[in-house]
């Protein structure tokens, strides 16, 4: 009789590795049975962890360092012992936005430093009173915000003054970008292609771009949770890692696509899915940019919930002023990530 | 804000359940109750309205874009999210289960939160019990339809009369351990499949 655990998840490319633990036997094979739970929104996903209404979840890396620091008040510590893979997430701007950094000499290359340039140049010639663009994230403790405000730093631009960073759930982005409520987002896939082959966006970036290898998702569970069931906690981590190498096999992928694609998982046409998974992403309705490592679910360390990586995200999060500094909170934070039980899960 | 009536802001883009919950805070005393249905602009609208509490569905995408309001930016006053604050553990799992989720201004005492955030999942269940029987009314009516439509196939068939075809769909469901809705889809089925175009209706 298999241990059965609820997992849960958003619908994005990034959660194929536990789709693929429930699907294809991984997780049978430590004696797991997942019963995976589509959630709407982060916010949710935190709390049905925190009540015990969900084991184990796909999860924003700074989310459970934003706990370990008490945000929000009297939320239970989380872990993470394994991590869901490396990159999946693009820049996508309006057609009208897009047009303005073409003329400032942005290029198709999705180049993050000649395309931040130009987005730079952008806010520059904006006429005075005409208030800062916005490129929307997430969530306030994402990968995508802490990227974004690199980028945006990086090119010269002041984040909240020059551009605005508002949240917008990932399933209105395309709507919000298309009824001109923003200039753009970062969102993870298949997002940016459901907008930019929808016709509503173009692709000004990618995460792979900006950050070469950059963590992004995790496995969270709660701290007590993970004490209280070891066992089935290093044998889910056993499972999604066996699940990420079968995801990055290119022999895999179309079995992949139509996994992801089905109305339980991700529920979304197969071409939204096909460009990321095949190391592309779309430009427009259709030419292709190559994009190597778009997202990379076990190779090169990518499921290593690494203290190097929690060390990255809570710097950011002291940086942008949404995590306090100090020894004990960065101690605080570190602790969440738990390359120990990946260590002892795979040894 | 001892005695000052507490203002609560519900955001609910269902207006039957909105004003279902907006009903049971007004008997439950509290004077100011918003209803924001368009989640469009929803922080422009919370951070005029500044209310003590916020509640918000469950599974509303639109909690991450509270979150965001509430954690990181520093122009309102600051509802945070209702969470395991260990003293009322049960209250916080009876309102994830019930699909409430609340936001209340720091500080604000848990007995005066109590009464809201109660009467916020009594009205949320009651809703989700109006909605399953108006599913289940729905689908009663769906399978009579269904029923009389299988009746009339064998009433032509075998030349019966009404009350002899329900009661051999009765007989047949009970010999074969099935619903006579089943055996009713079966006999549409099988004269779809079977009879000349167009006979089965």
């Amino acid at each position: 009789m298999n241990t059965v655990l609820r997992v849960g998840f958003i619908p994005l490319v990034d959660a194929a590795s536990l789709i693929v633990a429930a699907h294809k036997g991984f997780a049978a094979a430590q004696g797991l049975a997942l019963d995976l739970q589509r959630q709407m929104s982060w916010a949710t996903i935190r709390d049905r962890i925190a009540t015990g209404r969900l084991d184990a979840a796909h999860m924003l890396a700074p989310m459970p360092i934003a706990a370990a620091l008490g945000m929000p008040k009297g939320a239970p510590r989380l872990i993470a012992p394994v991590a869901l893979g490396y990159n999946g997430n693009a820049v996508t701007v309006s057609e009208r936005l897009w047009s303005a950094m073409v003329e400032q000499g942005a290029t198709e290359t999705g180049d993050p430093a000649a395309n931040g340039a130009a987005l730079a140049r952008v806010v520059q010639a904006r006429p005075a009173g005409s208030g800062p663009l916005s490129l929307a994230v997430v969530f306030p403790f994402s990968p995508h915000r802490y990227e974004l405000l690199d980028w945006l730093s990086g090119a010269g631009l002041v984040p909240e003054r020059d551009v605005r960073l508002p949240v917008v759930p990932p399933p209105f982005m395309a709507d919000a970008l298309e009824a001109g409520l923003i200039d753009g987002f970062c969102v993870g896939e298949p997002w940016n292609s459901a907008a930019i082959l929808g016709g509503h966006g173009r692709l000004a970036t990618t995460k792979a771009a900006l950050m070469g290898r950059g963590p992004e998702k995790v496995l969270a569970l709660r701290a007590d949770w993970a004490e209280a069931h070891e066992e089935s906690a290093l044998a889910l981590t056993r499972a999604i890692v066996g699940a990420a190498r079968w995801c990055d096999a290119p022999e895999n992928r179309e079995e992949l696509v139509a996994l992801l694609a089905a109305s339980d998982a991700l529920d979304c046409p197969p071409e939204q899915l096909r460009p990321v998974l095949s190391g592309e992403l779309p430009l427009d309705a259709t030419r292709r940019l190559c994009a190597p490592e778009a997202i990379v679910f076990h190779a090169e360390g990518a499921t290593e919930p690494s203290l190097g990586h929690a060390e990255w995200f809570y710097r950011q999060m002291t940086r942008w002023g949404d995590a306090p500094g100090g020894a004990e909170a960065r101690a605080a934070a570190l602790a969440c990530f738990r390359p120990d039980l990946y260590a002892r899960a795979l040894g | 804000m001892q005695s000052k009536s507490l203002n609560v802001a519900v955001v609910d883009t269902n207006p039957i359940r909105a004003a279902i919950l907006c009903d049971g805070l007004q008997a439950a005393g509290i004077e100011t109750v918003h209803v924001i249905r368009d989640t469009t602009g929803v922080m422009r609208v919370l951070a005029d309205l500044a209310p003590d509490v916020v509640i918000i569905d469950l599974e509303d995408p639109n909690r991450d874009v509270l979150e965001q309001m509430f954690q990181v930016s520093r122009s309102v006053s600051r509802p945070v999210a209702m969470f395991v604050d260990q003293s009322d553990a049960s209250m916080i799992e009876a309102a994830i289960d019930a699909g409430v989720s609340a936001y209340i201004v720091d500080g604000l005492r848990a007995d005066r939160v109590k009464p809201i955030v109660d009467m916020a999942i009594s009205r949320f269940n009651a809703f989700a019990r109006l909605r399953r029987e108006l599913d289940e009314t729905r689908q009663e009516l769906a399978d009579r339809k269904t029923v009389d439509r299988a009746k009339g196939l064998l009433m032509r068939a075998k030349g019966l009369g009404e009350a002899e075809a329900y009661a051999l769909l009765r007989s047949t469901a009970m010999k074969q351990s099935r619903k006579i809705i089943d055996v009713a889809e079966s006999i549409i089925l099988a004269a779809d499949l079977l009879g000349p175009k167009g006979d089965a209706s």
